[in-house]
């Protein structure tokens, strides 16, 4: 038992910043859009959310920061590739490698301050249950908020008109321009969303999951996120399941030395790395199973007929 | 009344060449903007970026050495990248290619011998294959996105590096720091001039670019290597094999990516640490975008990229501007090149439309 | 209407009318100017000039959204469907008004029940049928109840005996009050079905006329100008000796939404022109393929070649053997978009042509070679260097096919050879194959063109659902027979009562 709510902890924080870029990245590619620069977002809304935090003092304002910071870097990718028509896969990595630079740039006076983490929430007479009540329902606000966005964004899809609009233009952006609807404007929305979430994904990270700012502390995260898209077929509730896998993989990355294996943590850090090329490898095996589920206008170029 | 864009019915072929000079002459002014807002004066942080590392032997030197991974790694992602197989792990072929090679340097630590050299370049080649390799059988037997496994084992050839270092590479004499021996002179690739850094891997890359020139413009390889990237259902009507290309540009990817690996170990580092490269894999996804994904051009673009490095040094010397900056400039160059490249395809046109042409 | 594009105008002050309850017809060729036109009516384009009165009123229709609130409906020829969504998602999708999901599939069953389009509103689209597509799209047209309804090609992907239904429901709907405009290129169609006719010709309005009072080919003359020479079809039986034969071929299913190919049989011997009708998505694509080599055939002897087993042979081999091939898709697959027409040119022709010496492209040679292709053919290019995407779709075809009969193949298998091509092109195409087969070559002709078919092949047979019909001689075979091998029925049984098959 002294194991287990630690281990079941150490799973919420790993998965709660996988579960918001993952979500955000899948509404993105759900309108057609690949974007390859969630860890570029993710590593901007960690900074900027810990810079705003540094210097309001408040929390709400951090995460506000950072949401608009993942916003900002996508409306850039959100201009290249729909205005500019650029490819997506190079605007992507652009967006990565700019983001990582300029966190490091934003990000070079913060080095070393220490911040006490967002304060917990706890919610009345649910927090009060025996053992599990403090572990579920005494957590920061974002945790919550991520799976709160996980049902809002399932019904977002599959109950209401606009998201209906939403996987047609990602279906099929021809027929969805020849029926009318904005292709550039739709996708322009779903792009900044994604990076909004890929923004408090960040600020989880450097306001609860390691409180302070560590240059590139997103680590692949965001790479592992699109990877974790891909795992889940598009669906929402498999992205929640999947980011939760994956949080159950670093137990074993934070615990295995405390339970006195006498692994090196150098490798025990490589597992969820290894782990998403396992995950990638079991899924994309079956082609027609991507096919059928991949928006069919993924990653393709949009270029309305004369 | 606002600009608009209206598609060329040829794409220009001019635009493909002023379009990475536009992006530097945007990216020079974004700079601008970006050292007035961090007071700093605008003329004598671009002098110290951009001019003052050029103004000298030893600094004209040093770029060679920065470029010489660059402009290894810019030529072979050129080549996959033509071939639309996006390997963007090259930084962790390097590391393994780095390690592989370093690893041989060790072993006859305490020996001479014209040898060595050859056997850590061919080490540090087949330690980049086999890296490039998974990448492959990866993506040509469980379709797995190479984009997402490449950078995946980047993350592990980092951190395999890292626990070798703490452990047996680890220098016994080095007081527990995680370093290893310095290399016999033997191992030390020769410089070409004496009082500078400068080594024969600069020729290698020449040599490199070279034949990447070749490979692309002469042969049936580069045909197919175009074909494949450009229209794949056309390459296989014309019967060339999609799972060849892809295990063709990965091999030669991470082929060159742990040459150049090891060129950095056996160059201007002269020992293996835990971290052998400042990112010039992924640098090298920029060389190749700017160098137009042509070995020619990432020649220039891998000694443009290098200056930003080198600048970077000057800078942080001479002003106090932090090292990050190269990296936000890099980023900038390639949006700014992204952007400018839409004149490829497209003209800008000002006033009311007397062709009407559609906008979504 | 006037409207313009970069170095065409597409249409010149075109004018049409249209009365309710008529089925008026939009008829000229391909590139006539006609899509551009409809797509000004829907609101897809801006016209650059003219104007628009819907029941005595001027509108500006900027939008499909605004063209529909009119009453106006419109069914693409490339249908606007969603392949993974369901067939009630799709219709609510081109609807303007917010509807219950429940019960708009209420209404679809009710409307579709009503005019004879049966269709089930859960299915998704990518596991129907082309006819059943384009149910979808005219039961959305119709749930709007428009006023005016837009057709665009619509009879190109059904089999003649979906045409009659068709027919059927169209004449309904005009009774009912419904205008209707059908574009078309198809004169027997027009003839049965339109009242009056409008006819266009390289974007200017040649004339109106009411169709009962034309004759096929007095529409044929205004169409395209001056009167065709007729394609001199072959009657006497081909003996030559089998070039190219295919014994019980079956190739699996790539994926999900590929065709598999089951218990094909079929041969073409020196001199003969077969022809493969079907609709579209039936297994063509796939067959040119396991034809060509790109996908090889699990048994090396279910594909014979002069004699020889070649089955598992890849593209390059199967050319050695003496086997062309043009596939339906030029930019992409038969050609390099972005590539110019010299490496175009090497791209199928380095095997047989020599172009190659170990590993080195010989340019020299190669441009040469892409030059007389060029010349010909009569390619209409500024030359040998520009990309092959800058050519238009007739003159990119004969590039294409000459590039294929410069190598003098033994075997050649053409798929659409003259889709979307113009008339000028295709009669270039058309003769330059008959005259391949005339020096003694076996051409296998894959189609869903089946005037063409009808016209050149000397042997006709069918594709449906991936399976092939036997080979019958043209001169025995009506469209009607052509239509039941298309729809999958085997001739024996249905050939007594064609008449009865609705």
């Amino acid at each position: 038992m002294d194991l287990f709510i630690p281990a079941l902890l150490t799973i919420i924080t790993a998965a709660t910043p996988l579960l918001f870029a993952a979500l955000g990245e899948m509404v993105t590619e759900k309108s057609g859009v690949l974007n390859l620069g969630v860890e570029g977002m993710m590593v901007m809304g960690a900074i900027v959310g810990f810079v705003a935090e540094y210097y309001s003092g408040s929390a709400t304002m951090a995460i506000v920061a950072s949401i608009l910071a993942g916003a900002a870097m996508a409306a850039i990718f959100a201009l290249l590739v729909l205005e500019f028509h650029a490819s997506q896969v190079p605007t992507g990595l652009a967006l990565t490698i700019f983001g990582i630079g300029l966190s490091a740039l934003v990000g070079q006076s913060m080095i070393g301050i220490a911040y006490e983490g967002l304060p917990k929430i706890s919610i009345p007479v649910l927090s009060s249950i025996p053992v599990i009540g403090p572990l579920l329902f005494q957590q920061d606000f974002l945790v919550y908020l991520s799976i709160v966005m996980v049902a809002a964004i399932h019904y977002f899809l599959n109950k209401t008109r606009a998201g209906l609009i939403l996987r047609a233009v990602g279906d099929s952006h021809d027929a969805a321009h020849a029926m009318g609807y904005s292709v550039v404007k739709i996708r322009f929305m779903a792009i900044l969303f994604g990076g909004a979430m890929a923004g408090l994904s960040g600020a989880y990270l450097s306001l609860a999951y390691s409180p302070m700012w560590i240059e590139q502390m997103t680590a692949g995260r965001g790479w592992i996120a699109l990877a974790l898209v891909v795992f889940a077929c598009w669906r929402t509730l498999r992205v929640l399941l999947g980011a939760y896998l994956f949080g159950g993989i670093s137990i074993l990355q934070l615990h295995a030395q405390a339970l006195g294996i006498g692994i090196p943590s150098q490798v025990m850090s490589m597992l969820p790395y290894l782990a998403t090329i396992f995950v990638l490898v079991i899924i994309s095996r079956d082609v027609s199973k991507i096919k059928l589920n991949a928006p069919a206008s993924l990653g393709r170029a949009f270029h309305p007929s004369r | 009344m606002w600009p608009r864009l209206v598609k060329r019915q040829i794409p220009s072929r001019l635009m493909v060449y002023l379009s990475p000079v536009f992006a530097l002459l945007l990216s020079l002014l974004a700079g601008v903007v970006l050292f007035i807002i961090m007071r700093v004066s605008p003329l004598a942080a671009l002098h110290a970026f951009f001019i003052e590392p050029l103004s000298s032997i030893y600094g004209l030197a040093e770029l060679g050495v920065k470029a010489t991974p660059l402009i290894l790694i810019g030529v072979a992602l050129s080549l996959g990248f033509k071939a639309g197989v996006w390997n963007i792990g090259a930084e962790g072929q390097l590391t393994i290619g780095g390690l592989c090679g370093g690893m041989v340097a060790l072993y006859f630590y305490d020996q001479e011998g014209f040898y060595i050299i050859p056997l850590m370049l061919l080490a540090g080649v087949l330690g980049g294959i086999v890296w490039a390799a998974i990448v492959a059988f990866l993506r040509v037997r469980f379709n797995a996105n190479e984009i997402l496994t490449s950078l995946m084992l980047s993350y592990v050839a980092g951190l395999l590096l890292n626990v070798l270092m703490h452990g047996p590479l680890r220098d016994p004499d080095g007081f527990n720091f995680p370093e290893s021996r310095q290399f016999s002179d033997s191992a030390l690739l020769p410089t070409l001039f004496d009082g500078t850094r400068l080594h024969i891997g600069f020729l290698i890359a020449l040599l490199v670019v070279a034949l990447g020139w070749i490979i692309l413009s002469k042969t049936l390889m580069g045909y197919q290597i175009k074909v494949a990237g450009s229209a794949p259902a056309a390459a296989e009507h014309a019967g060339f094999s999609t799972s060849k290309i892809v295990w063709t540009t990965l091999l030669l990817g991470g082929g060159i990516a742990g040459l150049a690996g090891t060129i950095e170990v056996a160059g201007p580092i002269g020992q293996l640490l835990p971290n052998i490269s400042p990112g010039y894999g992924f640098t090298a996804i920029i060389v190749a975008y700017v160098g137009r994904l042509h070995p020619l051009g990432a020649l220039f673009a891998g000694l443009l990229l290098a200056l930003t490095y080198l600048g970077g040094e000057t800078a942080q010397i001479q002003l106090n501007l932090p090292v990050a900056v190269t990296g936000v400039f890099q980023g900038l160059l390639l949006f700014f090149l992204l952007a400018s490249d839409v004149l490829i395809h497209y003209r800008i046109r000002f006033g009311k439309p007397e062709l009407a042409v559609e906008k979504s | 209407m006037t409207k313009a594009f970069p170095g065409v105008l597409a249409n010149d002050s075109i004018d049409l009318k249209i009365r309710p309850g008529e089925i008026h017809a939009l008829l000229g060729e391909n590139g006539a100017g006609k899509s551009t036109l409809v797509k000004m009516i829907y609101g897809i384009l801006k016209p650059d000039a003219g104007t628009i009165l819907f029941n005595g009123r001027q509108v500006e229709i900027e939008s499909p959204a605004r063209a529909r609130e009119l009453g106006i409906a419109m069914v693409f020829q490339h249908f606007s469907l969603f392949d993974s969504l369901s067939v009630v998602e799709n219709i609510s999708l081109g609807m303007n008004k917010v509807v219950d999901l429940q019960k708009l599939a209420n209404e679809i069953t009710e409307v579709s029940k009503r005019y004879g389009l049966p269709l089930d509103p859960k299915r998704h689209v990518y596991t129907l049928s082309v006819g059943e597509r384009q149910r979808i799209e005219i039961v959305r047209c119709l749930l709007q109840e428009p006023r005016l309804l837009v057709m665009d090609e619509p009879t190109s992907v059904l089999t003649p005996q979906e045409v009659k239904k068709l027919f059927l429901t169209l004449n309904r709907l005009a009774e009912e009050g419904l205008g209707i405009l059908y574009i078309s290129h198809k004169l027997d169609e027009i003839k049965e079905l339109c009242h009056q006719a409008t006819i266009l010709r390289l974007g200017k309005r040649i004339g109106i006329v009411d169709v009962d009072d034309e004759s096929t080919s007095s529409l044929a003359n205004m169409m395209m100008g001056d009167e065709l020479e007729k394609n001199d079809r072959h009657h006497t039986p081909v003996t030559g000796a089998i070039r190219l034969q295919v014994n019980r071929l079956n190739m699996p299913a790539k994926d999900s939404t590929s065709i598999s190919l089951s218990n094909i049989n079929l041969d073409v011997r020196a001199g003969e022109i077969v022809g493969i009708a079907g609709v579209a998505g039936n297994g063509q694509d796939e067959l040119l393929k396991a034809l060509n080599g790109e996908r090889c055939a699990p048994e090396a002897a279910s594909i014979i070649i002069d004699n020889q087993p070649a089955g598992k042979l890849g593209p390059n081999p199967r050319r050695r053997a003496g086997l062309a091939s043009v596939p339906e898709k030029r930019l992409g697959h038969g050609a390099i978009p972005d590539m110019d027409l010299v490496d175009n040119a090497f791209m199928t022709g380095f095997y047989r042509m020599g172009l190659l010496a170990k590993g080195i492209i010989n340019y020299p040679k190669t441009r040469i070679f892409a030059q007389k292709v060029i010349t010909d053919f009569s390619v209409k290019t500024s030359g040998s260097s520009v990309p092959a995407e800058s050519l238009s779709g007739g003159n990119l075809q004969k590039f294409i096919i000459g590039r294929e009969l410069s190598q003098h193949p033994e075997i050649l298998i053409v798929s659409q050879p003259t889709w979307g091509v113009d008339a000028g092109a295709a009669q270039t195409i058309h003769r330059s194959l008959r005259q391949l087969a005339t020096q003694g070559a076996a051409i296998l002709v894959i189609s869903q063109d089946l005037d063409e078919l009808m016209a050149m092949s000397d042997r006709i047979g069918a594709i449906c659902g991936g399976r092939l019909s036997p080979l019958y001689p043209t001169a025995k075979m009506t469209v009607e027979k052509v239509g039941l091998l298309m729809a999958g029925v085997a001739l024996e049984e249905g050939a007594a009562d064609v008449a009865s098959v609705s």
